[in-house]
């Protein structure tokens, strides 16, 4: 898959080269390494002064070898098909020397009319350009890859360098992604070409030696030791592992040090494994513990609210869990929506002013709020932050079935005569599915233990304009009646 | 490092070996914050490769190899003489970022076996990871193995934190698990696997994170004598079912101290092979289960050639296929010609007829597709027809020697 180093493209000889001048032969002269910016610039002018890429020479050495007319001074920008200008970043970094003429015959034809060429992948420039750029890929995947980090010994902030032989001028193209993965520490990758340095800025630099980097690290015996760990000497497999991690990236990986002991031991000890007889197990058959964590579920109320307190709200920020409230065996339950404010603050549920409405239309149905359960289908109050205010977000559906099992637990430990939904939220969390109050509104199934009843929730009065505020709410305080007779 | 940290990474690394997942793949793209650690590109990658071809992308190991349970293919069951020992949860922690610093990994794959119970097991995989994620700012991948009798809430506040989650069927078919593993249900694994589908589809509708790289599982392979085509067909079944990401075949290995229901035999490496190809066949090809099924033999896939090549040689009359004219479903039948090399030339016949030459520059495996294709310049002719052209086509027989 590598491309095999060429040599140099083949120049013409000085005595050639006058010839040569005669037909208007261009000199671009580019920097050494992947000089994209240059390759741009000149491939931009040489285009506007529609110059072949036959009567071009480029150099990426500093010194010009023969004297060749001047590269026109101007160009306008190029108006290129994505994929061409998309493979052109990827295919500078090659060290072929042919690079720039292959990429400026593709631009050339490209301007002249082969729009799609790049499409024509069995095209042979077109095959060529994609090998090459096939093996920078690889080459940058590789760098992502077997680089290794040592840390810079000593005490304060941590610093960690590495060395690299990268196959291409890819240093530049690798480095955005060791920005974006060790953001938070100091770093330098060490090339023969070059180096890069990050302290939460990127640098570049000239290129480093092999032995700036520290000697050893304090974690690399025991990597070494996972990467033995890790092998199966049952599956030895020496052609794979050759295939995707060649001999010359090994001497820059700690770990494959191991591997020629690891592939002398590995025979022996499969058939060890194959011959030696099944032992017979030493311990005693753990029936009883097997048995005991058959049943490791809460086994109480109290067991499973201390598993709901330790969750995590789902928005961070919010205070607590709010936890049911009310004796267990009450005969009848109410669920709502989820925690506001003012429940998050108290860590009770139903204290705000929608809980305190409820209250009232409870004391109005002469149910004793003290008797019944109260509690949410979800259990965190989530908001949005408008200024310093909290402002409510209606829970969805992922949040309703995340709670989902808490809530048949909680309601299984109190054993209600009766559910009281309010709300479609509730209605969601008992039924699984999205039913609208209006259509809901009485006696329901949720196909439990206990017999359903669906109302709307008291926070949906609030919301009505004072007129239709009252028939509602004379309306709610019926539901609860017919709840209280359905309980009794 | 200190040298019992180092002594428990030894064996419970080595005890996590035989689970074939080491993916990193499939997590959304996401970058260090300011002063966090970590990064997922989508495609995930592989740091080291071992002496048995693998690659090794996590930190893959066990929160601790006791386990409570007796699964007689496994190194780690209760009656197994293999040394023991446990990590902490911080040693874990500071495993994963000490070698994630270093370049060495993507990320952590954590498993447990079983101890004191499923619920308490599962919890501490997840205060694992929740460390790692709150604590350390931690971005890279994150895969827990699900403990399948969890409580359910406990798997949902896993997949807050994981980037995949994963429940591993081992065997596919009830009868074996119940004479292989007997205190493992059947029935509380698929249900593990039913309730983080429907997580996952539901929060990618929310846009929430939740397992975001999906769920996988692995099936093992030579364990009992369940065939080819019931694991292609369960795997197709899980797929459909509970929108699985991958499911992976693991070869049964010989083990350091074998149970006496298992023969200890050498991995039938081959086999993996040709089921993984067969999946391939499956996922990206549009092949049905049944055409692979087709292209067995009493259930069995055909050791010596792949599975594509099995079914092309069983189907000779749909071919030669003509490169220039036949659509994308018939040309990714034909042996030899992958996904990309038939996208390429959908797209370059557009511009023109293709010559034998231009596919060749298109594809790696042009010898084997060479029988069973038509070129502007080419014609197999009789190729198809040739008896002997399995023989031509087939790899050497036996199996992958180990020594
Ligand atoms: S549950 Fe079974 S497969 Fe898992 S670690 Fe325990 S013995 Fe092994």
């Amino acid at each position: 898959m590598e491309e095999a180093p060429r040599p140099q493209n083949p120049l013409p000889s000085a005595g050639e080269g006058g010839g040569l001048l005669g037909r208007g032969i261009r000199a671009a002269g580019l920097a050494p390494g992947a000089d994209l910016a240059g390759f741009r610039a000149a491939a931009r002018r040489l285009i506007a002064a529609g110059v072949s890429p036959d009567d071009i020479v480029w150099q990426t050495e500093a010194a010009s070898l023969f004297a060749a007319a001047p590269i026109p001074a101007d160009g306008s920008p190029l108006h290129l098909p994505r994929a061409v200008a998309d493979l052109i970043p990827m295919v500078v970094p090659h060290r072929d020397p042919e690079r720039y003429g292959l990429l400026y015959a593709l631009i050339w034809r490209v301007s002249r009319g082969e729009r799609a060429l790049m499409e024509v992948a069995s095209d042979p420039l077109v095959h060529r350009l994609h090998r090459m750029r096939k093996a920078i890929g690889r080459d940058l995947h590789k760098m992502h890859a077997f680089l290794r980090f040592r840390r810079t010994p000593g005490e304060g902030p941590e610093r960690f360098v590495a060395w690299f032989e990268p196959d291409h001028h890819i240093l530049e193209a690798a480095a955005p992604f060791f920005v974006d993965r060790f953001r938070a520490l100091n770093w330098s990758i060490l090339t023969p070409e070059g180096s890069a340095h990050w302290d939460g800025a990127l640098r570049f630099g000239p290129p480093g030696r092999r032995e700036d980097v520290p000697e050893g690290d304090r974690f690399e015996a025991g990597w070494r030791d996972y990467y033995e760990s890790t092998f199966n000497p049952a599956r030895l497999n020496l052609d794979a592992m050759r295939a995707e991690m060649p001999r010359k990236y090994w001497r820059n990986m700690p770990e494959t040090a191991a591997i020629p002991a690891l592939v002398r031991a590995a025979g022996a000890r499969a058939r060890a494994m194959i011959e030696r007889e099944p032992t017979m197990p030493a311990k005693r058959d753990p029936v009883r513990a097997v048995a005991r964590m058959a049943q490791d579920e809460p086994e109480t109320l109290e067991a499973l609210n201390a598993i709901i307190a330790r969750s995590e709200p789902p928005v961070p920020g919010a205070t607590q869990a709010v936890l049911g409230e009310g004796p267990v065996g009450a005969r009848i339950a109410f669920v709502g929506e989820q925690p506001g404010d003012q429940e998050d603050r108290q860590g009770r549920p139903f204290v705000g002013p929608a809980g305190q409405l409820l209250s009232r239309a409870l004391e109005e149905a002469g149910i004793d709020r003290r008797e019944a359960y109260l509690t949410n289908a979800v259990k965190h109050f989530k908001f949005s932050l408008r200024g310093r205010r909290r402002i409510h977000e209606k829970p969805t559906a992922g949040e309703v079935s995340h709670d989902r099992w808490w809530l048949e637990r909680e309601l299984g430990f109190v054993g209600p005569k009766l559910v009281v939904a309010l709300g479609a939220t509730a209605v969601l969390a008992l039924t699984g599915r999205q039913i609208p109050i209006t259509r809901a509104r009485g006696p329901a199934d949720f196909h439990k233990a206990f017999e359903g009843f669906v109302t709307v929730h008291p926070s949906y009065l609030l919301r009505l304009p004072d007129e239709a505020r009252d028939v509602a709410y004379r309306a709610f305080v019926d539901d609860l009646r017919r709840a209280r007779a359905m309980a009794a | 490092m200190d040298e019992t940290l180092a002594r428990k990474l030894r064996i419970l690394a080595d005890a996590a070996k035989y689970d074939a997942s080491c993916a990193s793949s499939g997590a959304p793209r996401r970058k260090a914050g300011a002063d966090g650690l970590g990064s997922t590109t989508g495609a995930g990658i592989c740091h080291a490769y071992t002496p048995d071809g693998r690659c090794v992308s996590l930190l893959k190991i066990l929160l601790t190899n006791y386990c409570l349970f007796d699964c007689a293919y496994c190194v780690n069951r209760r009656s197994s003489n293999v040394a023991r020992a446990r990590f902490s949860v911080e040693e874990v922690v500071t495993l994963t970022v000490e070698f994630y610093k270093r370049n060495y990994i993507e990320g952590l794959f954590l498993s447990s076996g079983i101890i004191r119970s499923p619920d308490y097991t599962m919890e501490t995989l997840t205060r694992v990871a929740r460390k790692l994620r709150r604590e350390h700012g931690f971005r890279g991948y994150i895969h827990l193995k699900s403990i399948p009798a969890a409580s359910p809430w406990l798997i949902e506040e896993a997949g807050l934190y994981a980037d995949r989650l994963s429940v591993n069927l081992e065997l596919p078919t009830e009868a074996s698990l119940i004479r292989l593993a007997p205190e493992k249900d059947g029935a509380a694994i698929e249900e593990a696997m039913g309730q983080i589908g429907e997580r996952i589809v539901q929060a990618r509708e929310e846009r929430r994170r939740f397992s975001p790289a999906g769920q996988s599982t692995q099936v093992i392979v030579g364990a009992d004598a369940t065939t080819d085509e019931a694991m292609i067909r369960k795997s197709a079944l899980l797929y459909g079912t509970y929108g699985l990401k991958r499911v992976y075949y693991s070869a049964f290995s010989p083990i350091p101290d074998a149970s006496a229901a298992l023969p200890p035999q050498a991995p039938p490496l081959r086999r993996e092979h040709r089921l993984y190809q067969a999946d391939w066949l499956i996922r990206y090809y549009e092949f049905s289960p049944d055409d692979v099924a087709g292209a067995a033999e009493g259930g069995m896939l055909a050791l010596d050639i792949d599975p594509k090549l099995a079914w092309a040689l069983k189907n000779r009359h749909r071919f030669p296929v003509d490169v220039n004219r036949a659509d994308r479903e018939m040309l990714l039948r034909v042996p030899g010609l992958g996904a990309r090399a038939v996208d390429a030339i959908v797209k370059a016949r557009r511009h023109g007829r293709l010559r034998l030459d231009d596919v060749a520059r298109l594809t790696s495996g042009l010898k084997r597709a060479r029988p069973f294709l038509i070129a502007e310049d080419f014609r197999p002719t009789t190729l198809t027809d040739r008896l002997d052209l399995r023989a031509k086509l087939a790899e050497p027989a036996e199996q992958l020697s180990l020594f």
